[in-house]
């Protein structure tokens, strides 16, 4: 087994050891499932079987237990794992865990941050909460009672914070006798359910975690189930692809000045790669610098990319500051004061739409007014219903208005600048959690000047309604300068033809033009041909092949209807 | 950062932790009047001082480093202090709650309890009131116990200092809430999501040096309740039939010297000490004898404005 393996190689070569744990890959889990389901039991029998429980913790635990806090669990279990992760008296007295846990564990391949999150209903913040980092939800669902309404609601929050994988667990198999018919119906329940969500990685795994069986240990339970242990998925889960790596996001976080020499602008990449050389563009002001260099503490990079810490310096001096976002020219986060945005009610209090809320976003904070409450999801069939607010723990659509513009990306594609959290500025509570949909908005534009009070009446949805297409930047080069125009004439006249709008425009004015719905063709000093910042492959010099590529690239953006 | 990392644009887990840590504490400098960060002399102190230096380079760190000395701290410890805030140039600040000393508290007469309410508690509230200071950094990691599995990065504090299990702000994605009204405060936790074998690990990585008691030495212990306790200067209570003696042991954390119990170890490099730690069946706080007062004591002790 694996974990001896490893306690051997500490045992023996503790050198070696360290150099296998240097190369560890770091894993976010958020374990969610109704009452009872055994989620603590399941959590404290992965610490336990993946010893990743000290002694001393459990004899603690052997002492809580036996002071008559017994739970719902089954009496057959010598120690209450539960009692390991839930830490708070107030819990353990009432034998419900309340709040989000954190626990860690590590194998020779990963390193675990397992979110234990409560499952009663009045608790979906908690649940949001933890699956706001995750890679991956484990849902539990007890094999005698199937997928129920609770379930539903999980997977739904799962979907809606993001997380790109979902690992069923069927839970208390050894109840249902291990009968393959009974997983079988949950695991095709469940995967219907989580197709039409869109989660783009389903899986379902029998287990019993009273017992350890498909946990850590495989067993002999179930000779027909072939699939991997809850520890094997786990550890090979592929990681690659759940960040984004396309588009540059540089949240400015801190201004480093020790002297009048330096001045690094310091913040953590949300996605994407940045080399030293890049030009980049600074929000909200527009201006343009390249990167010197990319700082830090370890010496100087050619390259970084997301999630790394680093500081940035430009080759002009620009008054840029916290808040400020460093972007790539072509590939422009969108930037509106209008968002449409779902949010999860985290206060008692509820929305109070005439008041105004300040909303943290990425490293910015605005002031922001509710226009409009578009629904409230209905837990059970999933669809909005109309309502005046949101209340505790209620999930809902609304539109809200910033009183200066935001820069972000839809929350599906990019958690990083497609998040932020509500803030009420009389009581400072945290009340709600929001993913900005993104896309559905009349954009005002980095480019648009001041924020204006008065945001526009007519949506981006409104705009495809009338042109059939919606707005992009194409940009457009060529090994010189005349023959780089003369491909983005032939384009526009290709795009024309197929029945949309494009234009010819100056770079600085490509952001508003798209906004506006329309397809701005950009020309550049330099080999490129881009859509909205990604490479458009076209198979050769020929401009005709060219403009057919970037009509293609358009189709299969979703840009035209 | 390794180039082999760097060429598949995937972090390994330690620059992963490094990086958001060192986001966390950017985000504190940047968003209050006055941090500061506690400084506990320990290996966890030794990281977070590390990656504060790492989160503000070339520049210096843009708060003080505050050490509450309670005056029975081991001399190696002080003397490893005030060498490596000199070698860092660090602004370093202590404060002793010298009132309580005055009045005799020590930690034999008064229960481990009641000396830690008053010598810790009780003077880092008094320094964190006196400096003015709206936002503190500790170097606690949830890992460590069960009351702090659950804490937040930010963790709110009312006037007193306070923390309230029950409301507890959510905290979600890296967004932190850090606006609090005026005699308000936050504990900022850079290093939440560490183990103890992520820190060991960093320290290794990252050569960051450590107080020697870590490493096994011959040292005069006697053995009191289970524990073995370093007569660390004339002080030090002996009881009736206790003699100390010569024995190589090393320390798994460090605090007051009275109060830290010794472990028997051959363990002189660090190499050594992380195969002790991974092989140990006993979790490190076993060393620390203030956890074992009563059930949920470390909850206890941070409702009442303990780090």
């Amino acid at each position: 087994m694996r974990e001896l393996e490893d306690a051997e190689l500490a045992r023996t070569d503790i050198e070696g050891y360290l150099r296998r744990h240097e190369h560890k890959e770091l894993l976010r889990l958020v374990v969610i499932g109704s009452v009872d389901d055994g989620k603590s039991t399941l959590i404290g029998r992965l610490l336990h079987d993946a010893h990743g429980i000290y002694e001393d913790q459990l004899s603690a635990v052997q002492r809580a237990s036996s002071k008559g806090a017994t739970r719902g669990e089954g009496s057959e279990a010598a120690i209450d794992f539960s009692l390991l992760t839930d830490g708070l008296r107030a819990e353990r007295e009432q034998g419900i865990t309340i709040d989000v846990a954190y626990r860690y564990f590590s194998t020779a391949r990963r390193k675990f941050i397992i979110a234990d999150t409560p499952g009663h209903l009045q608790y979906t913040r908690n649940m949001a909460t933890g699956a706001s980092t995750a890679n991956v939800a484990i849902i539990l669902i007890d094999a005698r009672l199937g997928v129920l309404a609770q379930t539903r609601r999980h997977a739904y929050i799962a979907s809606l914070l993001g997380i790109p994988h979902l690992c069923a667990c069927v839970n208390k198999m050894d109840l249902v006798g291990w009968d393959q018919a009974v997983f079988q119906r949950i695991a095709d329940e469940l995967g219907a359910f989580a197709g039409k969500l869109g989660i783009p990685d389903v899986r379902c795994l029998p287990i019993s975690a009273l017992r350890g069986d498909h946990v850590v240990d495989r067993g002999d339970v179930a000779p027909w189930y072939t699939g991997p242990t809850l520890l094997e998925y786990i550890e090979e889960v592929p990681l690659t692809g759940d960040l984004n790596l396309t588009d540059l996001r540089f949240p400015v976080q801190y201004v480093i000045r020790p002297s009048l020499d330096y001045r690094g602008f310091a913040g953590q990449i949300a996605s994407g790669v940045v080399r030293r050389g890049d030009e980049l563009v600074a929000l909200p002001s527009g201006r343009r610098s390249t990167v010197t260099s990319i700082d830090t503490h370890d010496g100087p990079l050619e390259e970084a990319f997301a999630p790394m810490s680093v500081t940035l310096r430009l080759a002009d001096a620009m008054d840029i500051s916290r808040g400020d976002m460093l972007v790539r020219e072509g590939a422009r986060p969108e930037s509106s004061q209008r968002l449409d945005a779902m949010l999860v009610w985290m206060a008692e209090r509820p929305m109070d739409p005439d008041k105004s809320y300040l909303i943290k976003h990425t490293t910015r904070m605005v002031r922001a007014s509710i226009e409009r409450v578009v629904g409230i999801v209905d837990p059970d069939t999933l669809q909005p219903v109309p309502a005046p607010r949101l209340g505790l723990n209620d999930i809902g659509r609304v539109e809200l208005r910033c009183h200066q513009p935001l820069f972000f990306d839809a929350y599906r594609r990019n958690r990083g600048t497609g998040a932020f959290i509500l803030i009420d500025s009389l009581s400072n509570d945290t009340v709600a959690a929001g993913m900005i949909q993104a896309g559905t908005s009349a954009a005002t534009g980095a480019d648009a000047g001041p924020a204006r009070e008065n945001a526009p009446q007519v949506s981006a949805a409104e705009r495809r309604a009338r042109l059939g297409q919606s707005g992009a930047v194409v940009t457009i080069g060529g090994s010189d300068g005349a023959s780089a125009r003369e491909r983005a004439f032939l384009i526009e006249r290709v795009l024309f033809d197929a029945g949309l709008v494009a234009a010819v425009v100056p770079e600085v004015g490509a952001a508003a033009v798209a906004a506006a719905g329309v397809i701005a063709l950009v020309v550049v000093p330099r080999p490129a041909l881009a859509l909205d910042g990604a490479a458009v492959t076209s198979a050769s010099d020929d401009h005709e092949a060219a403009a057919r590529a970037v009509l293609a690239a358009l189709g299969a953006a979703g840009r035209t209807s | 950062m390794t180039a082999p990392a760097a060429l598949q644009r995937r972090l390994t887990h330690l620059r992963q932790l490094e990086a958001e840590s060192i986001h966390i504490l950017r985000e504190v400098a940047a968003e209050f009047d006055r941090p500061v960060m506690l400084y506990s002399i320990g290996k966890d102190s030794s990281v977070m001082v590390r990656l504060a230096e790492k989160a503000f380079a070339p520049g210096p760190l843009p708060f003080p480093l505050l050490h509450i000395d309670t005056t029975w701290k081991f001399r190696a410890m002080i003397d490893f202090r005030d060498r490596f805030v000199k070698e860092r140039g660090h602004e370093l600040r202590v404060h002793t709650n010298t009132a309580a000393i005055a009045e005799g508290i020590n930690p034999f007469d008064h229960g481990s309890n009641k000396y830690t309410q008053v010598m810790k508690t009780h003077a880092l509230l008094d320094a964190l009131r006196a400096g003015g200071y709206d936002a503190a950094f500790g170097g606690a990691r949830r890992d460590e116990e069960r009351s702090r599995a659950k804490e937040r990065i930010y963790s709110f504090r009312d006037r007193f200092g306070q923390w309230d299990p029950k409301s507890q702000r959510p905290e979600l994605w890296s967004l932190y809430n850090g606006k609090i009204k005026k005699g308000e405060s936050i504990r900022a936790f850079p290093l939440s999501n560490w183990t103890e074998l992520d820190v060991w690990q960093y320290v290794w990585l990252e050569n960051i040096p450590i107080v020697p008691l870590y490493f096994a030495a011959p040292r005069p212990v006697v053995e009191r309740d289970g524990a073995l306790i370093m007569v660390d200067d004339e002080r030090m209570r002996l009881g009736p039939g206790e003699t100390p003696r010569t024995e190589v042991v090393r320390f798994r954390t460090l605090g007051c010297y009275p109060l830290s119990g010794a472990v028997r170890s051959e363990a002189t490099t660090l190499p050594a000490i992380i195969r002790e730690m991974l092989l140990a069946t006993h979790s490190e706080r076993q060393g620390r004898l203030i956890d074992h007062d009563e059930e949920g004591s470390m909850e206890q002790k941070k409702r009442e404005g303990y780090f």
